[in-house]
């Protein structure tokens, strides 16, 4: 069990000596740059090339306490072959599910290449006992998980006992295994901008492989600056230690325009090696069929009735 | 060109996502082969003429009227007949009511005059669509407010109109800059003769169209198009009895030698070298926006450019590195383009003075830094630079360049700061970036300059005065403060 010392080990260590800080974040200064990048205009081969990479780097998601195997296998299909009468249009990257129903996406996505993503750590409130989040976790990874997105504890973090929440991410990464992390911030609840990177930080530091912004039952979500804010962040530890971290924006985003809107902020801060679903993931459900209109709407020149989507 | 280090190797990049062309269509302008001078509400035949083109083309965009001494005569005539023929008098809600009719004018029509902004000045679309036609518009609101207040603005001193008002405006901001001079001229029962910058008359030109639809009386505004002999023969007019100008500061010089003695009223709005003050606890990344958004917006052809930065030794390195990679993600190019953030330079004759001054700063010993872009073959173009490891005393350092090229400067202290910062001939403005409150009220309390802004930069309201300290000239623009240069008092 590592043991968090009072200031986190590791917690200062991405920034060089000289900037022995965490930094903060201006918010006004942040939305306007978020909401310039917003403006871009984005056309024809571009935004094709937007819209295929956003079903690449989709986790297609359900989240609900009616969700059942039923649902779960419709959901998998529809992921790996997100239109049927277009088989040039890219599978997606993963099924994001609760624990229970990973059997069953395991079993349908089998050698699909689409990997099996459980929410745990007591998603979404993450008010449970360390020990409970740890088996949580190690449960999903033996269901056939192979990534875990797991919720920071935000009582904790929001009370200032910092290393408490380090030292859940650092047990949670070695229960993890093989299987890739996602450290979920939640960031609509976090407050303000100095929170979100101070968290996303304190993920980082804790080995997080993925920082994501929310479980998408708190609104507001994946807004653009708060992307923003956590991609600055992401981008420092890099620059200072060399070390890739990904992220996900999950949560609010339900129109291809908000997609390539995400996208876009991505490619201007940390440049197009961030665009692969390695480092990049968009977490949602409603937001594929907008994308595949987009997509025949690129292809034919005209809008489809949604009648000739799949709800899945 | 440097190149940057990436850590950890450089991996094959996975994709490659160039953003397809976005130009704003040039279908809602329609340009005239060619104009002619807008005096006492006519279009008058001017006896000489120039060409004017788009810097980004160096395409002949149409032929303007050089206006000659006779010409200005003509209009400062117009100006005084529609002063004394009604419009001094006139009630000041009256007055208001064409100036918000202006307003909504350029509000209706925002697209075609920032097409025509873009077009003919060379900024990006992005910038005359969010920036110049809003504040535009803005200001003609803002001084339609307090044309029947003037009594309230400045209780028992009786204001009254000073006369006619020949007013002389930049390049950089062409329709903004003719809403900051006429506006407030208006609202305070002056009348107007313009003159628009020599390479960038068009919109002034499609203002005259706007002041027909508002049906403003004719001889209230006139505009003469032309070089700097119109500028002077309207400096020199004893008609006129204030002067307002926005330009460089050797211009500014030399017509306040002019006006000497001459009982004339003047305003100067002139030159800068404006330092950026980055101190160690500020939020980094968004400093970082704030320097570009300080120098490269507008091609940095903006008298308050942040042109000079004083970063804290302390965070000097990180600061710069960020800043350079930032670099990388601007786009140059067709200012019509809406993906273009930085555009062409506004002449040949600014390329060249941008061009020498950098080369100064070469031979000087200063490291330069461009990020690797394209740039247009056809035009003028100029990538953005920034210069590192400058010297207080190189020319960089202390010339007002107007170009995008940023002087990097370093200091240890608060109090080091400010004796750099003051140490200039210029006082335009200053920028401060720390996230502690008490240090920014202690800066700006020290900082010599007519605008100071905290965490951010290039920021401008009608509601807030706009000046300068020492040769960056004197008297307000803007809020209350700018009434003051349009009127006359009993004392």
């Amino acid at each position: 069990m590592a043991q968090a010392p009072v200031l986190p080990a590791g917690f200062e260590l991405p920034l060089e000596p000289r900037l022995p800080r965490i930094g903060s974040v201006d918010a006004v200064a942040l939305e306007e740059r978020a909401g310039s990048l917003a403006k871009r205009s984005i056309k024809r081969d571009a935004k094709v090339f937007a819209l295929r990479l956003a079903i690449r780097t989709t986790d297609l998601t359900t989240l609900e306490g009616a969700d059942t195997p039923g649902k779960v296998a419709a959901l998998c299909s529809k992921a790996m072959r997100p239109d049927p009468t277009d088989p040039s249009i890219p599978s997606c990257a993963a099924i994001c599910v609760y624990p229970n129903l990973v059997p069953t996406a395991r079993e349908r996505l089998e050698g699909s290449g689409v990997h099996v993503a459980a929410v745990a750590t007591g998603f979404p409130s993450g008010q449970y006992p360390t020990s409970i989040k740890v088996a949580d976790v190690r449960s999903a990874v033996e269901l056939g998980a192979d990534e875990i997105d797991m919720v920071i504890d935000r009582g904790a973090f929001l009370s200032g006992r910092y290393a408490k929440v380090y030292d859940e991410v650092v047990r949670v990464k070695e229960a993890c295994g093989e299987a890739h992390l996602k450290v979920i911030l939640e960031t609509g609840e976090l407050g303000t901008y100095d929170n979100v990177r101070r968290a996303t930080l304190l993920a980082i530091a804790g080995g997080a492989d993925f920082v994501k912004t929310s479980t998408g039952k708190i609104s507001p979500a994946a807004t653009l600056p708060i992307a923003l804010c956590m991609l600055e962040a992401v981008r420092d530890v890099y620059f200072e230690t060399g070390r890739r971290v990904g992220f996900k924006a999950a949560g609010g985003i339900r129109q291809a325009k908000q997609a390539v809107q995400h996208l876009v902020v991505v490619h201007e801060t940390l440049g197009p090696e961030w665009l692969t679903p390695e480092l990049y993931r968009l977490g949602a459900s409603s937001l594929l069929n907008d994308i595949l209109m987009q997509l025949r709407k690129e292809k034919t020149g005209a809008y489809q009735s949604p009648d000739y989507f799949t709800l899945d | 060109m440097a190149e940057l280090d990436r850590p950890g190797g450089s991996p094959a990049v996975p994709s490659d996502w160039t953003y397809a062309p976005a130009p704003e269509s040039r279908d809602v302008v329609h340009l005239r082969d060619r104009y002619g001078l807008f005096i006492g509400g006519e279009w008058l035949e001017p006896s000489e003429t120039y060409e004017t083109i788009s810097p980004a083309t160096e395409e002949p965009l149409a032929v303007i009227g050089q206006a000659s001494v006779a010409d200005v005569d003509r209009a400062v005539v117009a100006a005084r007949t529609a002063f004394a023929d009604g419009w001094s008098s006139l009630p000041g809600s009256e007055r208001a009511k064409y100036l918000f009719r202006i307003a909504r004018i350029l509000q209706e029509r925002a697209r075609e005059f920032a097409v025509l902004e873009s077009l003919n000045g060379g900024k990006p679309i992005k910038e005359s669509r969010d920036v110049d036609l809003p504040l535009a518009a803005a200001h003609f609101f803002y001084y339609a407010g307090w044309a029947d207040k003037l009594e309230y603005a400045f209780p028992n001193r009786r204001p009254r109109p000073v006369g006619v008002a020949g007013q002389i405006i930049p390049w950089n901001f062409p329709l903004l800059m003719l809403a900051w001079k006429i506006a407030p001229a208006l609202a305070c029962g002056n009348t107007v003769v313009l003159k628009p910058a020599e390479t960038t008359p068009l919109t002034a030109l499609l203002f005259c169209d706007v002041l027909r639809q508002a049906e403003l009386p004719a001889g209230v505004v006139n505009i003469v198009t032309g070089d700097g002999r119109t500028g002077a023969a309207l400096v020199e007019h004893d008609g006129v009895d204030k002067i307002a100008f926005t330009g460089s500061t050797d211009v500014g010089k030399a017509i306040q030698r002019r006006l000497a003695g001459s009982g004339k009223k003047l305003t100067l709005e002139l030159g800068g070298k404006a330092a950026n003050i980055v101190f160690d606890d500020c939020a980094l990344d968004q400093a970082v926006e704030g320097i570009v958004n300080g120098i490269y917006f507008n091609q940095g052809h903006v008298c308050c450019a942040g042109s000079r930065l004083l970063a804290q030794e302390s965070i000097y390195e990180p600061l710069v590195e960020k800043l350079k990679r930032r670099l990388e993600t601007l786009r140059v190019g067709d200012p019509l383009d809406k993906n273009t953030d930085v555009g062409a330079i506004n002449s040949a004759m600014q390329l060249e003075k941008i061009r020498e001054l950098v080369e100064s700063g070469r031979e000087e010993g200063a490291e330069i830094y461009q990020p690797p872009c394209r740039l247009p073959e056809k035009g003028y173009w100029f990538a953005p630079t920034v210069f590192t490891n400058v010297a207080q005393s190189y020319r960089i350092a202390q010339e007002e360049i107007f170009g995008p090229v940023l002087s990097v400067l370093t200091f240890r202290t608060p109090e080091e700061a400010i004796e750099k910062a003051n140490n200039s001939p210029y006082g335009l403005s200053a920028g401060v970036w720390t996230e502690k409150g008490s240090r920014i009220l202690w800066m700006a309390q020290r900082l010599r300059a007519g605008v100071v802004w905290a965490n951010t930069f290039n920021r401008f309201d009608p509601s807030s005065p706009f000046g300068g300290y020492k040769e960056s000239g004197f008297g307000r623009e803007g809020g209350l403060h700018g009434l003051e240069p349009y009127l006359r008092f009993d004392e």
